[in-house]
């Protein structure tokens, strides 16, 4: 046996041995040191033979490199069990809270309000807006609805003065009036907003919510309009099908005019939308009223459409399965935080309404 | 307006049942609003008489009554009305009855101890009327009837409909009967006209002043001599009572008969207490009279009234008054049937706040040709059933009706409702309506009936024919999924985007009223003009809100005393600078209370401050996409904010338009709505306040541009007056080099120890990197002189060795 193999048998059987860092670091400096063992070796290169020179530097190398790589393989076995031994006494009690964290809310009505711009979004309905402080002309004269008109007395308003020329709007269609004014037809739009009237109980109160449809064009006719609420409604609830009733109504500013009820039933003290054999009434529409058209400059023999008027809130009681009104605006901690909806949960077209 | 099966039957003739007759007036836009059985087991009530009343023993508002109900025995009940007297006929209700409009079960029950054998009736307890002011009254006529069941038999169920403005006729029955017929339910009946036939002449003068806006056009009347005013026939009883009416006397009955049949007011004056002639004229302002309500009513310039030659006897359509108002021993009768203008009508009823039958109808307009109709059927009535004779019928007209014409083009139908019916069903459809129709070439010539003043134009008879026909027959067309505009605009895009952004930083989004109380609007008006409600719900809510404040302080109180303390609420919405349509911001107001980490194992607790509410009106600024770099913050806020703990940011130096109001609460409004809280914080962001981005997303990403060589980082310390801003000094620093300058921040604030008073210490870092080469010692030893001398330059102030 030569020498070096028999260097490498006894290190060899030397590092198998159960040692610590500082043995092994004793046997790394007695092979690897200025004057170790392998070192040693290496300088003695220069003196040996031609002939047999490269198989010892060969042969010497591979040594160095085994018993190398042993050592540092025993190193770092026991810097990880000191380690492991360490963390053992590291453990907490997980089960502990987290680190305290708030979680803000959107209120059901902006949610809903989200939900329905998604909805016509997608029929190419682009949403407008008008001021909560209206005149007497736009809120009742432009809309067919004269000072004389029995139908104002089912607007409880809010004035603003004594003249009676300044109110708050007793609903969205208005921004009808605005919108048509401002500019040329064809027109394809929604407004929700604040609305008030001068009620208060279970099933009102003084301020509410609508959105308000406006779709004229040429040729645009009640199957449009049947159509496009048909459609609303389905997504709405996010429903395959749904039972929908077009009942004769009356409103000064559309001729025919008509209420729209659903279908439902209550099934475990929920509301069922879509089934059953109960109607409810959930939002007034008809084909925009020629004398309108007259009052915002549309030529009326060559456009016509449709408007619609939604009550928000109550689509968003019906929804979600709030039973009072006046919860909304009470700003109770505990609703809020309970009807409310994550701000992450932004309703679109593409990943639709609901999680 | 209210209705019976049993009633309708008088005009139409149908095999149909109860609930088609409900599916059919709703699908024709009669809306059914509820149908009840008014008088359940309603044989039980019955007609008694008050023998004796006595003082409860142990109330003093409550009477025991004996009454007798027609049997052996008196009744022993207890009643707490005020005009439960000796002699009284009434209405009484044994134990087992049930009270309609409670709809509860009475019991024989001990009142204070004593037992009460039943009740006496309101006519509102038994769905008569909403009168619930005493127990009813009935007059002496009844004597005969006590112990007899007040109603009759047992009636068909009330229907109650819902009519929309636009249709007067049907506020008749005879109106609904028509629509009926013509959608198929059945067959309108032909009436018999009977017609007074008679020598005697009205010599009673009736005279309508030709006037500047004379409120009645026709006059018609008819005197009725020697009549017998008598307790009403029971067919004609239960006919009143079965639609909820009680009836009062035959003649008064029959006038509200023909009201309520074919939708035809009338009005009887007894003929002997008129003084001479009767003027329809425009009152005069001061004018007086009492009214059938018994209240009196001052009158005001221009009111349509009816008076004789001693003054108004009663405002025309609206009431009448006492001073002519038939009675039981009235004898002499003059009816009146008369046209009255709608906006007359609603004009003077709106000033004196009056609100009746006959003012509900004539306001919608009433049929101008049905005056001797009206006078007709009720004199034959009356003379049938009180006797008397008749005169001939006198009409007055200052106006004569005219027939309202429309050609109609029966292509409009299916242009406007997406179907298609024949013109022979068109026709057929609006004759039955009562229109009269005849062909003109490709047109339909229309005469539109006179009991339709809804009617002007083509597109009412197109609804008229959709409605018939049926609003089922409308087609589905699916709408197209096109977009030809975006949904949102910027401004649109900026408040959605803003709402998620401060939720997503932990408030509850809230939604309160526009308008508040105007004491804690005061709080936070500033100099803003004050908005009045000229009608408010109630003195909490009577004026507009100047800021969004006043009502989140209100309901964070509310929800502190519901025992939460630590809380964040915010809205989006309008605030109201004026009272005109635009005078209106919209404002994201956020309000936070009490601590952050309250009873946390793991982090400290403190109270909440004025820069965690910095950080989220910041953050959120930035993330909707501004440049943090270029805020400009200074401390002037308006005086509901802390004076020195309260900020106001402006996206740009030198910018006039405030985006921002941050800070804490001044304590003394705190204090004055004795709001308990550790810290209260708030933010406003006003929206029409931010810029509105010019760029899409996809312009705002410019070219990725980073510096790999070595950044190093600086520590300094400098003193400075305690009246300079950290602000100043990043400031001075970030102008140093803005190339090299990367990013500066200020880690410590320090006063105390070691710093004279009146001065600060503030320690800032400061990353300093180039793009174009690793600085050496001698360029970072520059930059940090510049540095040094450039703050202690611009601010005054000295670094710290």
């Amino acid at each position: 046996m030569s020498d070096l193999k028999k260097l490498k048998e006894e290190f060899l059987s030397k590092l198998n041995n159960k040692l610590n860092l500082k043995e092994i670091n004793q046997i790394k400096s007695d092979l690897f040191g200025k004057n170790g063992l392998v070192s040693s070796q290496f300088r003695k290169i220069g003196t040996i033979a031609e002939s047999e020179r490269k198989k010892f530097a060969s042969d010497l190398n591979i040594i160095k490199d085994e018993l190398q790589n042993l050592i540092n393989l025993k190193i770092n076995e026991i810097e990880n069990a000191e380690i492991n031994e360490k963390l053992q006494k590291e453990n907490v009690d997980i089960t502990l809270p987290e680190r305290p964290f708030v979680r803000g809310k959107i209120h059901p009505v902006s949610q809903t309000i989200d939900e329905i711009s998604s909805i016509f979004s997608e029929i190419g309905f682009s949403v407008e807006e008008g001021p909560d402080v209206e005149n007497e002309y736009n809120n009742f004269t432009a809309l067919n609805t004269p000072d004389n008109h029995p139908a104002r007395d089912m607007h409880d308003t809010f004035y603003l003065d004594e003249k009676k020329e300044k109110l708050l709007r007793t609903h969205t269609s208005p921004v009808q009036i605005r919108t048509m004014l401002k500019d040329k037809p064809p027109f394809k739009i929604i407004a929700p907003g604040r609305t008030y009237r001068s009620d208060s109980d279970q099933t009102h109160s003084p301020m509410f919510h609508q959105v308000e449809g406006l779709h004229i064009d040429k040729n645009i006719n009640m199957g449009h309009l049947k159509g496009c609420l048909n459609y609303f409604i389905k997504e709405f609830f996010e429903v395959e099908k749904i039972k929908m009733r077009f009942r004769p109504s009356h409103f000064p500013f559309t001729e025919p005019s008509a209420e729209v009820d659903i279908g439902y039933e209550i099934k475990d003290g929920k509301i069922i939308i879509g089934e059953g054999d109960q109607w409810l009434e959930i939002l007034g529409c008809g084909m925009v009223h020629p004398n309108v058209l007259k009052n915002v400059k549309v030529d009326p023999t060559k456009f016509q459409g449709y408007a619609f008027g939604i009550g928000i809130d109550r689509l968003a009681m019906l929804k979600y399965g709030i039973n009072d009104l006046r919860s909304f605006f009470d700003c109770d901690y505990r609703w809020l935080n309970h009807f409310g909806f994550d701000p992450l949960d932004v309703p679109t077209n593409y990943r639709g309404l609901s999680r | 307006m209210k209705i019976t099966f049993d009633w309708l039957k008088d005009h139409i003739k149908t095999n149909l049942k109860e609930k088609n007759l409900l599916d059919q007036l709703t699908n024709i836009g009669l809306e059914v609003e509820s149908v009840q059985n008014l008088f359940p087991g309603n044989e039980i009530f019955k007609v008694a008489k008050i023998i004796k009343t006595e003082k409860h023993p142990n109330a003093d508002r409550l009477k025991v009554c004996n009454v007798d109900v027609g049997e052996k025995e008196l009744k022993k009940v207890v009643c707490g009305a005020a005009n439960a007297k000796e002699g009284l006929i009434t209405i009484y209700a044994p134990p087992g009855a049930i009270i309609p409009k409670t709809k509860t079960k009475l019991v024989e029950a001990k009142i204070r101890g004593v037992t009460s054998y039943g009740m006496l009736c309101s006519e509102s307890e038994l769905n008569l009327s909403d009168e619930s002011d005493g127990i009813i009254e009935l007059s002496s006529k009844y004597k005969k009837n006590i112990g007899k069941s007040y109603f009759s038999k047992s009636v068909s169920n009330l229907i109650d409909l819902s009519i929309t403005p636009n249709r007067p006729d049907c506020l008749g029955i005879r109106g609904i009967a028509r629509d009926l017929a013509a959608s198929g339910f059945g067959k309108l009946i032909n009436l018999k006209e009977n017609k007074i036939k008679s020598n005697i002449k009205q010599n009673l003068k009736i005279k309508i002043n030709k006037e500047k806006n004379q409120g009645c056009d026709v006059f018609g009347s008819c005197l009725i001599k020697n009549v017998k005013n008598v307790e009403s026939p029971q067919w004609l009883k239960d006919k009143l009572i079965s639609i909820g009416q009680k009836p009062i006397s035959a003649i008064v009955d029959i006038t509200n008969y023909v009201m309520l049949d074919i939708n035809r007011p009338l009005h009887a004056y007894d003929a002997d207490k008129i003084d001479k002639s009767i003027i329809v004229r425009n009152s005069k302002k001061g004018e007086e009279f009492t009214a059938l309500d018994n209240k009196n009513y001052k009158l005001e310039n221009g009111m349509c009234v009816i008076s004789d030659n001693k003054g108004v006897l009663g405002l025309g359509g609206i009431i009448g008054g006492t001073r002519s108002g038939t009675e039981f021993d009235t004898k002499n009768i003059l009816l009146e049937s008369a046209y009255f203008k709608p906006e007359s009508i609603r004009a003077t009823a709106k000033k004196l706040n009056l609100d009746t039958d006959a003012k509900f109808r004539f306001e919608r307009g009433i049929d101008p040709l049905s005056i001797e109709d009206g006078l007709n059927k009720a004199a034959i009535l009356i003379k049938e059933i009180c006797g008397g004779e008749i005169s001939k019928i006198d009409i007055q007209k200052v106006k004569k009706y005219k027939t309202k014409t429309i050609i109609f083009d029966p292509g409009l139908f299916e242009e406007i409702s997406s179907f298609k019916i024949s013109n022979k069903e068109m026709i057929k459809i609006l004759e039955s309506l009562g229109f009269k129709s005849k062909k003109k070439k490709k047109y339909i010539e229309l005469i539109v009936p006179s009991w339709r003043p809804d009617i002007s134009q083509e597109v009412d008879i197109v609804e008229e024919l959709v409605r018939i026909s049926g609003y089922n027959k409308i087609k589905i067309i699916d709408p197209i999924k096109e977009r030809k505009k975006s949904t949102l605009n910027k401004s649109q895009k900026l408040f959605h985007f803003l709402q998620r952004s401060v939720a997503s930083k932990g408030y509850l989004e809230a939604i309160t009223w526009s308008f508040t109380d105007s004491n804690y609007n005061d709080y936070f008006r500033g100099s803003k003009k004050e908005i009045k409600i000229v009608n408010p719900i109630s003195s909490e809510l009577n004026v507009l809100r100047s800021s969004i404040f006043s009502n989140l302080m209100m309901y964070m109180n509310k929800n502190l005393d519901r025992g939460f303390k630590d809380l964040s609420i915010f809205e989006i919405g309008p605030t109201f600078t004026g009272s005109n349509p635009g005078d209106q911001n919209t404002v994201v107001c956020g309000l936070s209370s009490g601590k952050k980490s309250r009873l946390s194992w793991i982090e400290k607790e403190r109270n909440i401050d004025v820069f965690d509410i910095k950080r989220d009106v910041t953050q959120t600024l930035i993330e909707a996409g501004y440049d943090s770099g270029k805020f400009f913050i200074d401390s002037e806020t308006p005086n509901y904010y802390h004076p020195g703990k309260s900020g106001r940011l402006f996206l740009n130096q030198g910018e006039e338009q405030v985006a921002a109001y941050f800070g804490e609460i001044h304590p003394n409004i705190i204090k004055n709505i004795d709001m308990k809280t550790e810290s209260l914080v708030g933010f406003e962001i006003f929206l029409e306040n931010l810029k509105l981005p010019k760029k899409t997303l996809n312009d705002r990403k410019t070219k990725f541009y980073v510096s790999d060589y070595q950044k190093s980082e600086r520590d300094f310390a400098f003193v400075v007056n305690k009246n300079i801003n950290s602000q100043d000094l990043i400031n001075a620093i970030s102008s140093v080099d803005q190339s090299l300058i990367s990013n500066v921040k200020v880690f410590d604030v320090y006063e105390g120890d070691n710093i004279p008073e009146n001065q600060k210490s503030i320690a800032i870092s400061v990353t300093i990197q180039s793009f174009e080469k690793t600085l050496n010692d001698n360029d970072l030893e520059k930059i940090n002189n510049l540095i040094i001398k450039t703050v202690e330059n611009e601010t005054g102030a000295k670094i710290r060795s």
